[in-house]
């Protein structure tokens, strides 16, 4: 399967009269977009907002960041299953508006939604800070239960995403990078001497707002299965929104998952990238050694010669994690997992809810407990006195003068088990 | 000028070896020992005003004397306390792992060790003290001082340590942030990398160590139970027959005891270099409990004494050496039809 | 030492001085002993009394292999 992604840079968003992409800039029209999201009755209000890198602006309580894109050919259409028809997705050539994202916000659905700042101490922990975003505060009416609210928040960003991915369908892309994984036999007699490698993602699907969706399926009523790489930059699969923020994978970080992009990079020199084993993170036993072990016979079945896992969320995870671990290290696979760390403020207590010695190859994203301290923002996006409540923050959080007092957990990407950041701990 | 206080054990005060062991803590002014390599290493930006030293198996045995060495550190009033290295004499890392973690603990004074990897001072202390990587033996002091005293010096000026693995320290558990140059992705492909071709790689989280073994039922009826001697402190029959190496031992020693009512010091004696032998050596039932063992058999308190008992010698024996011993006799204490084992150490 | 045995599966009762070595190691079954150059012994004593100290010693420790224990357990008496 072959997999072309035009890039379109985008370095700005305005609004105007007419959306539309020129240049690198993309421009939007507020009333048609509203009107657009509006026909679900489950809001009874949406605002629209830009945040730019660099500006003195607070996102929050942030549930979902999306990168707009557009099937320009190929099979199917972009968010297979919701924005469109249940076909493969994976090959042809989708354009990618890089650089811009929509950021689905609103009144709070959980206590563990995040926070985006553009600049400032947050801004250097999230990658959303980098891009321009379209900001969508959407507010449910009265009595809208919690499922349906997170349900039309979703759609309406992935809705969003692809009213703005439509904008450029048309455009000509400078630079064109292209993904390619061949069938197993083929993969075996163009790379015999290299190390058959996969990748195991893991999926949160604990319930509301820890739910992840492929094609449409939750994945907590799936078994554990394979897709291919470009599948993902599709939007084969999504996210049902934040929690916890610092290491929920939003649905940008599905369409760009770097553990695929890095080892697509090494991919017919250092390694043949064989694919992708999708397994969940459920909330019974009984599915976390089914689904454990469905992955390991799977990498088994592969012939892999070794792995790399990324997690998704903590504490019960942790054990799935090291259950995916120790059970693929036992078929001979070696693996390197990708995860991140509960340590405490003080960074002295032990990491992570279960370890094994078969995990001995470990990347890290950093202590979730780490003590930030956030300055006032100029503009808030959203509801920010929420802060207290969000997993990370505490009672008094937000502080009097607007600044907030809150470990890392709150900042949405921070610490992310796919390995999309720099940050990690010692 | 930086004022250091530097503990050690009897030996590397010249006091003497195991016969010194009970020496009980002293204090002079100056360096003593490798101190001097110590100061030579400071260059000229700290010196060690004191020196405390203590025996071994004197701080080992007697609960007081970490409060008699910590008030003569603290009279001293030092900016750090350094403490041995102790490379892998389990006792001395305990005692500096103790002064250590104690100083830093009671008199807020920063505190820095250091010890070979496999010494049992590692895991007790390095969550309370920074312990710095030595080799296992003091062929490694020139080494060890060379990495010790800069780090040393960071400390005792109050600046921040790097991490674990750029400094050289034991990574103390306390986990701390940092931007890397590549991102997570990245990294965990290098490492995979490195992993499939056998090359060294380093974990970023080392899995907090969790090797335990469930303990086995109770024996139900001793009174028929056959029980097997087994000792790592050395008991072997006069004239070591087997040479067992009284440090770092590469192999253990079966030895029939048919027969024998009571060791004496005529028949037996410790090869272990690591203890004051004298005592072993004078009546080896101290190490090697014969002597009771027969009359709780004669009582029918257990049904028979094994035949054979294994002996070696746990002193700088590496973690991997003696899990392969054990491995091995575990074996044939089960083909002999052992049902119980008492295991002493010295 | 001590968790090859018990790996092996026999029962087995560790006898020595310094408890937290052991407790870091991983024994199950300890019984804490007199000194390190003399754990079964006590030189100040007279034969009788040091006889006596030993067997009280080694008896607890065959206690110990007695007592169900579900994790580490130092029999102190």
């Amino acid at each position: 399967m072959k997999l072309e992604l035009g890039i379109i840079k985008i370095s700005d968003i305005q609004f105007a009269a007419e959306s539309k992409v020129e240049g690198s800039t993309l421009y939007v029209n507020k009333d048609e977009l509203k009107a657009l999201i509006l026909e679900d009755e489950t809001f009874v209000s949406c605002e629209l907002d830009i945040a730019r890198p660099g500006e003195s602006v607070r996102i929050a309580p942030v549930k979902d960041v999306i990168e707009p894109r557009v099937k320009v050919s190929g099979e199917g259409g972009v968010f297979p299953g919701w924005m469109a028809k249940v076909k493969t997705v994976g090959s042809g050539r989708t354009n990618v508006l890089k650089g811009a994202a929509v950021v689905t916000t609103g009144k709070i659905v959980g206590f563990q939604e995040g926070i985006i700042d553009m600049c400032g101490e947050g801004a250097k922990y999230t990658p959303f800070s980098q891009l321009n975003n379209l900001v969508l505060c959407l507010e449910p009416v009265e009595g809208t239960l919690q499922h349906a609210y997170e349900k039309a928040v979703r759609l309406a960003g992935l809705k969003t995403a692809t009213y703005l991915g439509k904008l450029a369908k048309d455009i000509e892309a400078e630079e064109i990078r292209t993904y390619e994984t061949p069938s197993i036999t083929e993969g075996i007699k163009l790379y015999p001497d290299l190390p058959r490698v996969g990748y195991v993602l893991m999926l949160q699907s604990q319930g509301l707002l820890h739910d992840t969706y492929v094609y449409g399926v939750d994945a907590k009523q799936s078994l554990t299965t394979m897709i291919y790489p470009t599948e993902t930059m599709d939007g084969a699969i999504i996210s049902g929104n934040c929690v916890s923020a610092c290491d929920k994978n939003t649905t940008y970080h599905h369409l760009n998952n770097p553990v695929i992009e890095d080892l697509y990079a090494r991919h017919g020199k250092d390694l043949n990238f064989v694919g992708v084993i999708i397994t969940n993170e459920n909330v019974y036993l009984a599915d976390k050694e089914r689904s454990s072990d469905w992955s390991a016979k799977l990498c088994e079945y592969l012939g892999l010669d070794g792995v790399i896992i990324s997690q998704e969320g903590f504490g019960n995870p942790d054990t799935d994690l090291i259950m995916n671990c120790k059970k693929i290290e036992a078929k001979g696979v070696k693996t390197v997992i990708i995860t991140d760390e509960y340590a405490g403020q003080d960074g002295a207590s032990q990491s992570l809810a279960d370890a094994d010695i078969a995990a001995n190859a470990c990347v890290t994203g950093g202590n979730a407990n780490t003590v930030i301290h956030l300055p006032k923002m100029d503009k808030v996006i959203g509801h920010i006195e929420y802060v207290d409540k969000i997993a990370g923050g505490w009672s008094g959080s937000l502080q009097e003068d607007g600044s907030i007092v809150a470990e890392l957990q709150v900042i949405t990407g921070a610490t992310n088990e796919m390995g999309f950041n720099k940050f990690s701990a010692r | 000028m930086i004022k250091v206080v530097h503990y050690i054990n009897q030996f590397y005060a010249g006091k003497g070896g195991e016969e010194m062991a009970n020496l009980p803590p002293e204090k002079v002014k100056g360096f003593v020992g490798p101190g001097m390599a110590f100061n030579a290493a400071f260059k000229g930006e700290a010196e060690i005003v004191a020196t405390v030293y203590c025996g071994d198996s004197y701080f080992n045995e007697n609960k007081e004397a970490v409060d008699t060495v910590i008030a003569m550190i603290k009279e001293e009033q030092p900016d750090i306390v350094i403490c041995g290295p102790a490379f892998n004499a389990g006792r001395y890392g305990v005692a500096c792992g103790t002064v250590a973690s104690e100083v830093k603990a009671q008199l807020g004074i920063p505190t820095l060790t250091g010890m070979y990897d496999e010494n049992p001072g590692v895991d007790m202390f390095k969550s309370k003290t920074i312990i710095m990587k030595t080799k296992d033996n003091a062929a490694g002091m020139r080494k060890a001082v060379a990495a010790m005293a800069p780090v040393a010096l960071k400390m005792a000026k109050g600046e921040e340590l790097g991490s674990a693995a750029a400094e050289g320290y034991f990574p103390t558990g306390i986990r701390k942030g940092l931007f890397e140059e590549k991102r997570g992705s990245a990294r965990a492909v290098d490492m995979l990398l490195k992993k499939l071709k056998g090359e060294e790689f380093e974990t970023e989280y080392p899995m907090p160590q969790f090797d335990r073994v469930a303990p086995n039922p109770a024996v139900v009826d001793l009174a028929h139970a056959k029980v097997a001697l087994v000792t790592s402190g050395g008991i072997v029959p006069k004239g070591n027959p087997d040479h067992i190496e009284s440090s770092s031992a590469s192999h253990y020693g079966k030895y029939d005891i048919d027969g024998v009512e009571v060791l004496t010091d005529k028949t037996y004696e410790t090869a272990h270099g690591g203890y004051d032998p004298v005592y072993a050596n004078a009546d080896p039932n101290r190490v090697l409990p014969v002597d009771v063992m027969r009359e709780f058999e004669k009582e029918g308190r257990i049904g028979e004494l094994s035949h054979y008992y294994y002996a070696t010698v746990g002193n700088g024996t590496a973690v991997a050496s003696a899990k392969k011993f054990a491995d091995t006799f575990s074996k044939e204490l089960i083909a002999d039809g052992v049902q119980a084992v008492i295991l002493t150490s010295t | 030492m001590v968790k090859e045995i018990e790996r092996a599966g026999i029962p087995v009762v560790h006898m020595c001085t310094v408890v937290p070595i052991s407790l870091t190691v991983g024994a199950n079954r300890i019984v804490p002993t007199v000194a390190i150059p003399h754990p079964l012994g006590n030189p100040a004593l007279s034969h009788e009394e040091e006889h006596d100290l030993r067997k009280k010693l080694v008896g607890r420790a065959l206690k110990a292999l007695e007592t169900p224990v579900d994790g580490q357990t130092v029999f102190e008496e």
